[in-house]
């Protein structure tokens, strides 16, 4: 199986640039931003900074919210989540790596929910896969999207460097 | 003959929580961490997470208890399930109805999980061993023989504050005869590899071949306590002065209370346990128990973390058996 | 009915020396042995057993077995129990006098006998009460109960009040020949105990049973034997001090006796980690010491008995934690090939296994029994010594079914008993 590096930082810029074209056409001024754990939490600290938000930046962990946990256990090693601002009523940013099945981010929504009622929440991922969702679940932006097969895997591996890797 | 544990399902995972004895390191200290991760819940704002959301769990005490089964009921609600609490210390079984149709009873109103205490050793070996397949069962006390959680806590409470175990010599003090948490603690101390145990009490308080499960005897406190990083000690029962067990509260604080003075030969960074509830001037001096070294308000804290980290892992095993899909866990 | 068995190994240890190991034929007429060795010339049975490969011997004595009637028939009655002695090999068999009602009265003891009668399956000999509703405080009617077929008397597991009334006990026990059947545990020391006071019990935090509890009692009572010139016979040891006590007492004439039950010969308390109820027993199960200190005492002859101390339970008594159940195992059927094991595992002749469920028994009782004798009853036992056979639920004749012995393999089937000549049993 032949591994594929892909650059990270032309990902990062799209992702940036049409982050900012849906929060000019949507009106929004003042976003929270929130990083899933592990991957999601390491793009968003760099677009957290390319944005320039002034809000800290929140992080999410969704061990604990996911529908397979009995399947796979509990992971013993979870980073608790932490959420520097009051949810209620704020336009959230949700950041993750990779979007495949959809479940993750279900996860996290329902976490996030926990916390209070935000205005809205947008998706931003690094990579779509496009193929193998399994939720009604899409993008608002992403940095790529990727025709991948079952089998295949999408990996972000950090903090630094930053590697995406396809194999 | 090798019997299968039955504390373990058929992938070796956690399904009953029974008793120290028979599990092995690993899953040990994954409880410890499984704790750590959740004891950061019980400080969020949300101090919710669903990992048995939908499930039911039934306190089941036959021997009265409110502190434990407060922390059960927190933890579960922590987790939240549903809880149900059932006092039977007063109520069927001493009208005559058997340990097993008391069950079978409540097994009928599909619930998922019980945590037992009960008066006899072995209880909750018994209930595990009738209990339908889709049920855990904790076992909060049983007798004289486990109290498992609280070991647990006791452990989680001493790597926080020393961090490894395999260099403590640990000293636990007081009636080790009668003592369920004790069992508990040595089995424990045990697995996760300290260097000493020892053993401080009367010769009438030490169980029968106690040196079988690995500890050194000390009827003199001083020299038991010389050097020791965790002192732990235990509650002494009134019963016990009635049995010609012992002669008296203040003859047994002479020489088993802890003091300032006793404690001083421990290592400067000692820390001092008891499972509580504390009797003060007989097992323990007030300043002692409210000094600096100790960390017995701690202990009950971390106790809540510790039975969500046990409950959580003895539900997901029957509920992984309901998946079938191969399917990777989701990017 | 005339009753020839042709060609089997005769063990009969009641013979002298080079006889007890024999190949040959028995000749029965109504009900009774009339030549052990060689049919009588002319000798025409209406029914011929032809035992060659099978062991021949006289009907086992079990000298312990609670046949749960009169009293407590939801566990079994002197009928299915007899049924399940005869299927054992056991053609008599000994029953404490612990029934409801107590066996304190003449009442209660003819009561059994015509059951038994009844059944016509096993002699079932009472034991009868040592003390008045065997409460330990005031004698019971020994003589009475003696004339009523009463071969001794016994306190069963109940406590005497002191050693006063117990040495009194001994006293009157003897003026009427009647032997007493003493269960060492001193009440005090066994306290709420309910397995040996030991490694297992501290790990299972089970209350424990010192060694104490029997070796006090047995030493008392050897004084009080030397004291008063009883008969007495101590059921049930479980450690290695008692056995050397009464080997010493022995050595020193007294009149005393000794019996190990089948399961404390093979069992120790590891058998009750994991609170396995089914080894829940009274007196406990000890540790691998005592029992390679019974087995010792039985092949030296200090144990002149092994017994089953037969105790069928409905399923329920054993069905809850491990303190709260019944103690006791059904042990009538296993009786026979355990105590064959120790042909293997101990290197015990088995002549004198034979005769420790024979021989030895009898003399206990003081009966006329466990032999094969021209003139003697036709009691008699033949099994198979080199059949393998399991327990279980589906072939166990007991109504109790609480066994821990239940799918071990066992060695050594009974395939006829005979009692007063007429087959009570066949394969």
């Amino acid at each position: 199986m032949t591994t594929k590096t892909i650059e990270i930082d032309p990902l990062l810029n799209t992702l940036c640039q049409t982050l900012q074209q849906q929060l000019q056409s949507r009106n929004i001024d003042n976003p929270a931003m929130i990083g899933i754990h592990t991957g999601g939490a390491w793009i968003a600290t760099r677009l957290h900074q390319m944005l320039g938000l002034s809000e800290a930046l929140g992080m999410l962990d969704i061990s604990f919210y996911r529908d397979d946990f009995t399947r796979i256990g509990i992971n013993p090693e979870v980073k608790p989540s932490h959420l520097p601002f009051n949810v209620d009523d704020r336009h959230i940013i949700l950041i993750d790596d990779v979007l495949y099945t959809g479940r993750t981010i279900r996860a996290a929504l329902n976490e996030i929910f926990d916390y209070g009622r935000p205005a809205s929440v947008m998706l931003a991922t690094l990579v779509d896969r496009s193929n193998g969702r399994e939720l009604p679940i899409q993008p608002d932006a992403c940095g790529i999207t990727l025709d991948t097969k079952t089998q295949q895997h999408v990996n972000l591996t950090g903090p630094e460097p930053l590697r995406l890797t396809i194999g | 003959m090798n019997k299968r544990n039955i504390q373990l399902d058929d992938n070796n995972r956690l399904r009953h929580f029974l008793s120290i004895e028979g599990l092995k390191r690993h899953i040990l200290t994954d409880i410890l961490d499984t704790a750590e991760s959740l004891s950061g819940v019980t400080q969020q704002t949300v101090k919710k997470v669903p990992l048995l959301r939908g499930k039911t769990v039934v306190n089941l005490f036959f021997e009265a208890s409110t502190r434990t089964r407060t922390t059960f009921e927190l933890a579960a609600k922590r987790l939240s399930a549903d809880v149900l609490n059932i006092n039977l210390a007063t109520s069927a079984t001493s009208k005559g109805e058997t340990l097993l149709d008391t069950l079978r009873n409540l097994e009928a109103m599909h619930c998922d999980m019980f945590v037992v205490r009960h008066v006899n050793s072995g209880a909750a070996h018994f209930i595990a061993s009738h209990a339908a397949p889709h049920i855990s069962i904790i076992n909060a006390g049983d007798g004289r023989h486990a109290h498992p959680t609280q070991a647990m806590l006791d452990m989680f409470t001493i790597r926080r504050a020393k961090g490894e175990f395999y260099k403590l010599k640990v000293a636990i003090v007081g009636d080790i005869e009668h003592s369920r948490v004790a069992r508990s603690q040595i089995h424990a101390l045990s697995t996760l590899g300290v260097e000493e145990i020892r053993i401080i009490s009367p010769a009438t308080l030490v169980p029968a071949c106690c040196e079988t499960l690995g500890v050194h005897v000390y009827h003199d406190m001083r020299q038991g306590l010389e050097d020791v990083d965790v002192v732990i000690m235990l509650r002494l029962q009134n019963e016990r002065m009635e049995t010609a067990l012992l002669p008296s509260e203040h003859e047994y604080y002479r020489l088993y209370g802890l003091t300032e003075e006793k404690l001083a030969l421990a290592k400067p960074d000692a820390i001092i346990m008891h499972p509580g509830p504390i009797n003060r001037g007989v097992e323990i001096d007030s300043q002692v128990a409210d000094g600096p070294r100790s960390v017995i308000l701690e202990q009950v804290t971390h106790g809540i973390a510790v039975r969500m980290a046990v409950m959580s892992m003895a539900m997901q095993s029957h509920l992984a058996d309901a998946h079938s899909s191969a399917l990777e866990s989701s990017e | 009915m005339k009753f020839s068995i042709r060609n089997g190994r005769i063990i009969n240890p009641a013979s002298p020396g080079n006889q007890r190991d024999t190949i040959g034929d028995i000749a029965i007429d109504n009900g009774r042995i009339i030549a052990v060795g060689k049919l009588p010339s002319g000798f025409s049975a209406e029914r011929e057993i032809d035992a060659s490969n099978l062991i021949v011997c006289p009907g086992l004595i079990d000298l312990r077995a609670h046949l749960r009637e009169p009293g407590q028939e939801h566990k079994a009655t002197i009928s299915s129990e007899s049924r399940a002695a005869a299927s054992a090999g056991i053609t008599t068999l000994c029953c404490p006098p612990d029934t409801q009602p107590i066996i304190d009265t003449p009442a209660v003891a003819t009561l059994i006998h015509d059951q038994a009668a009844n059944a016509g399956l096993t002699h079932v000999l009472p034991l009868g009460a040592l003390t008045q509703n065997l409460a330990g405080k005031q004698l019971s009617e020994m003589a009475a109960l003696k004339d009523a077929g009463c071969v001794g008397v016994s306190n069963a597991m109940r406590p005497m009040a002191d050693y006063q009334v117990a040495r009194r006990a001994l006293q009157y026990a003897a003026t009427h020949g009647l032997s007493v059947f003493i269960h060492a545990e001193d009440p005090a020391l066994s306290n709420q105990g309910c397995a040996h006071e030991g490694a297992v019990a501290t790990r299972l935090g089970l209350p424990g049973i010192p060694s104490a509890a029997e070796t006090v009692a047995v030493a008392s009572y050897l004084a009080l034997i030397e004291a008063t010139g009883a008969r007495a016979h101590f059921c049930m040891l479980t450690t290695a001090s008692a056995v050397t006590q009464v080997a010493r007492a022995r050595y020193d004439g007294l009149p005393v006796s000794a019996d190990v039950s089948a399961h404390h010969l093979h069992l120790t308390e590891l058998d009750v980690l994991d609170f396995d109820s089914q080894c829940h027993v009274r007196p406990p199960l000890r540790t691998q010491r005592d029992c390679d200190a019974l087995r010792q005492g039985l092949a030296d002859g200090t144990l002149s008995a092994i017994c089953s101390d037969h105790q069928p339970h409905e399923n329920d008594a054993k069905l809850s934690p491990f303190s709260t159940t019944a103690a006791g195992i059904s042990g009538l059927e296993t009786l026979l090939p355990l105590s064959l094991k120790l042909c293997e595992d101990s290197n015990m002749d088995i002549v004198d296994v034979i005769s420790r469920l024979t021989t030895g028994p009898a003399d206990i009782l003081g009966i006329e029994a466990g032999k094969l004798a021209s003139g003697h009853a036709a009691d008699i036992c033949i099994f198979d010594p080199e059949q393998y056979w399991t327990l279980s639920l589906d072939n166990i004749v007991s109504r109790g079914h609480n066994s821990p012995f239940l799918n071990w393999e066992l060695k050594g089937k009974v395939t006829h008993t005979l009692l007063n000549g007429k087959i009570t049993y066949e394969a």
